[in-house]
């Protein structure tokens, strides 16, 4: 009895207080001016946080136990403490990726329109911590007015000396530049970043040498996401204990989360880490259409995350761990609702043509696998695929997974894995269309009936 | 990569203006003196612009010549991003999302607008030659699906409608005023915040 009283209560205890939110500006109800972002705390004491010294405030990170928010989940802390102590001969570089172009993503553009300060005075600490004097921030090309709009905020601090020599009086001295990127979702991958910035094709890198001693122009370089960057001078602020008290161990702080497709009011949302799905879904979107029953599945963290069925999102608490726990991921907390007057394999062959387009075309695995994943999935969901297939679809994914340069093979077919995982049956039910090349049942491994379909057959 | 029809129809010569060759030395300024290979995208993005929307092969030679790089290098860029045109797409040119998140809301109703009233295929001029459309992959902004962007700007929380409506004023060559289309507050619930409730408007 008494266990049940306090589950209950369980929401309503956990629930985050606005004033452990750390953008109270995400809908622009204050306007994003310098002046009132100065009025909600921005830039406040910055001068006293960078005085206590590098050590202290990679110390303070990595005790707050920040974990990167674009996506991998990677300790921050541990992160910058990968910058070379002692500037050599090569200066250092601090990037920010404002790439953001994962399906079902799009925080990162209402921190560079409404709380750009925010990004501004984290890069100014960051590249104080890395002892870098020139950051650039590479925003996606088609986030245009959001660019426009951070120039402008980045002016307001260069008049206010925030930035420049001797940056808000710190002694250090920084710049900050902005760098549009031009349509390419590789370029969100760090090394592929980092050549883009460079002014080449953005294909990856091969890591090792990691960007940390090798990165932009051959010089150390970190690289980090926008929201990453932007928390951090509140948890310099209100101290490495206050952010570790929120959310769960090892999982800590709040998050924006992303909610979108079939739920009543789609929306961007601040909470703590490891607030339970369901309650995203209900209380913050308005549901989902069709009422809950109508669920069939949820995308947790952007499209490189792998879906999870409706019994799953009954329970499952948005964090690191708990996601990967159910073989899936935060990733970056793109959260997609799908219901169940979508066709799933439909939805997910979708997605797949979305990697097919963003294949940069280096790693052969992903060059051919994503189009040849595609184009099963279509058929699938066309009900024209044959039993068979359904394994080979699977190799196929394992064939990308882990044989790429970039993270990219995993992002590609982690979705059609757990699509596989989990609607297997639906694939089942549908796929019973016969080989497309009739006389030749056999078709030898590794070609795609597909392509051998109108000319080669 | 995406694939790049090149316009048959090429200018003979191409030269940046005065006020945009200014802008394309202050891009350079942004980069240490020996990379200037690195300002090769924000100058094509000065090309796109005076160029209304494309860049002519002229135009690459002349960003190659500035930045004194081979200009196959900067023919590998324009070819490998998919926000360069290589072809006219006249003053407005259309991008609808289709990407999954936009899809599940309706994507599909836009892009027949588009094709109803701009052109049957996508990266066709109008009959008129004011616009053109085609679709993209994922533009970032979900949770304001389905939406489109119309050169710089973004259109959100769009139906049959309101796309009718923006795509007829295009056709009349005016740029309908950008934003959500629901009468809603940026990225915040449609019917009402569920956080930070105590802020009220400044």
């Amino acid at each position: 009895m008494r266990q049940k009283k306090e589950k209950q209560h369980y929401w309503k205890l956990k629930m985050l207080e606005d004033k452990d939110r750390i953008f109270k500006n995400l809908y622009n109800d204050l306007g994003w001016e310098i002046d009132s972002a100065i009025k909600q705390g921005d830039w406040i004491g910055t001068e006293n946080i960078i005085s206590k010294g590098k050590d202290f405030i990679i110390k303070e990170i990595k005790d707050s136990e920040l974990r990167g928010r674009g996506g991998a989940g990677f300790p921050t802390g541990l992160k910058l403490s990968f910058a070379p102590k002692e500037v050599g001969s090569r200066p250092h570089y601090l990037v920010i990726n404002a790439d953001e172009s994962e399906p079902g993503t799009c925080k990162d553009r209402d921190i560079l329109r409404f709380e750009p300060q925010k990004l501004i005075e984290g890069c100014l600490i960051t590249s104080y911590a890395v002892s870098a004097h020139t950051c650039y921030i590479y925003i996606r090309g088609e986030y245009f007015r959001e660019g426009e709009r951070l120039q402008k905020a980045i002016d307001e601090a260069y008049k206010k000396n925030f930035l420049g020599k001797n940056a808000c009086n710190s002694g250090w001295d920084l710049d900050i530049f902005i760098h549009y990127g031009a349509g390419a979702y590789i370029c969100g991958e760090e090394t592929a970043l980092l050549e883009s910035l460079e002014g080449n094709k953005g294909q990856p890198r091969l890591k090792p040498p990691f960007p940390a001693l090798v990165g932009l122009y051959g010089c150390p370089t970190i690289v980090n996401n926008v929201e990453t960057i932007a928390v951090i001078p509140t948890i310099l602020r209100k101290g490495a204990k206050w952010f570790a008290s929120l959310g769960k161990p090892k999982n800590t702080g709040t998050k924006i989360f992303c909610i979108s497709g079939n739920v009543n009011n789609p929306c961007n949302v601040e909470e703590e880490m490891g607030v339970p799905l369901k309650e995203l879904i209900e209380k913050h979107a308005g549901g989902v259409v069709g009422g809950w029953s109508n669920l069939q599945a949820v995308i947790p963290g952007g499209s490189s995350m792998p879906l999870l069925p409706k019994n799953i999102c009954e329970t499952i608490t948005m964090d690191f761990d708990s996601l990967i726990k159910e073989k899936s991921g935060l990733g970056t907390a793109g959260i997609v609702v799908i219901n169940k007057d979508q066709d799933i394999i439909r939805c997910m062959a979708r997605i797949a043509r979305f990697y097919k387009h963003e294949s940069c075309g280096q790693c052969t695995p992903c060059r051919e696998g994503c189009g040849w994943m595609w184009r099963m999935l279509e058929r699938m969901a066309d009900g024209d695929g044959t039993y068979k297939e359904i394994d080979l679809l699977h190799d196929v994914t394992k064939q990308i997974e882990g044989h790429t340069i970039c993270a990219f093979g995993e992002g590609s077919s982690w979705p059609v894995q757990g699509l596989l995982r989990h609607f297997r049956k639906e694939i089942e039910k549908r796929s019973h269309g016969e080989p497309l090349v009739k006389k030749r049942q056999d078709v030898p491994y590794l070609i795609d009936q597909h392509l051998l379909e109108k000319d080669n057959a | 990569m995406s694939k790049k029809k090149i316009s048959i129809h090429q200018p003979k010569e191409f030269k940046l203006n005065k006020e945009n060759l200014l802008k394309a030395e202050n891009e350079i300024k942004k980069y240490p003196k020996d990379r200037k290979a690195s300002a090769v995208m924000p100058l094509l993005y000065i090309v796109q612009q005076q160029n209304n929307n494309w860049i002519p092969l002229e135009g690459i030679k002349y960003v190659a010549n500035l930045l004194s790089m081979p200009y196959i290098k900067v023919y590998e860029v324009v070819t490998f991003y998919s926000m360069f045109n290589l072809s006219p797409v006249g003053n407005f040119f259309v991008q609808v999302c289709t990407t999954t998140p936009c899809m599940i809301r309706g994507a599909k109703k836009i892009t027949d607008v588009c094709k109803k009233y701009i052109s049957p295929n996508q990266n066709e001029l109008s009959e008129n030659k004011t616009c053109s459309w085609t679709e993209v992959e994922c533009l970032g902004a979900c949770v304001n699906a389905p939406m489109m962007q119309i050169n710089q700007d973004y259109f959100e929380d769009l139906n049959e409608n309101s796309a009718t409506k923006i795509v007829e004023k295009l056709l009349k060559n005016d740029l309908p005023k950008p934003g959500s289309f629901k009468s809603r507050k940026s990225n915040a619930p449609e019917k009402g915040k569920t956080t930070l409730l105590e802020i009220k408007n400044a």
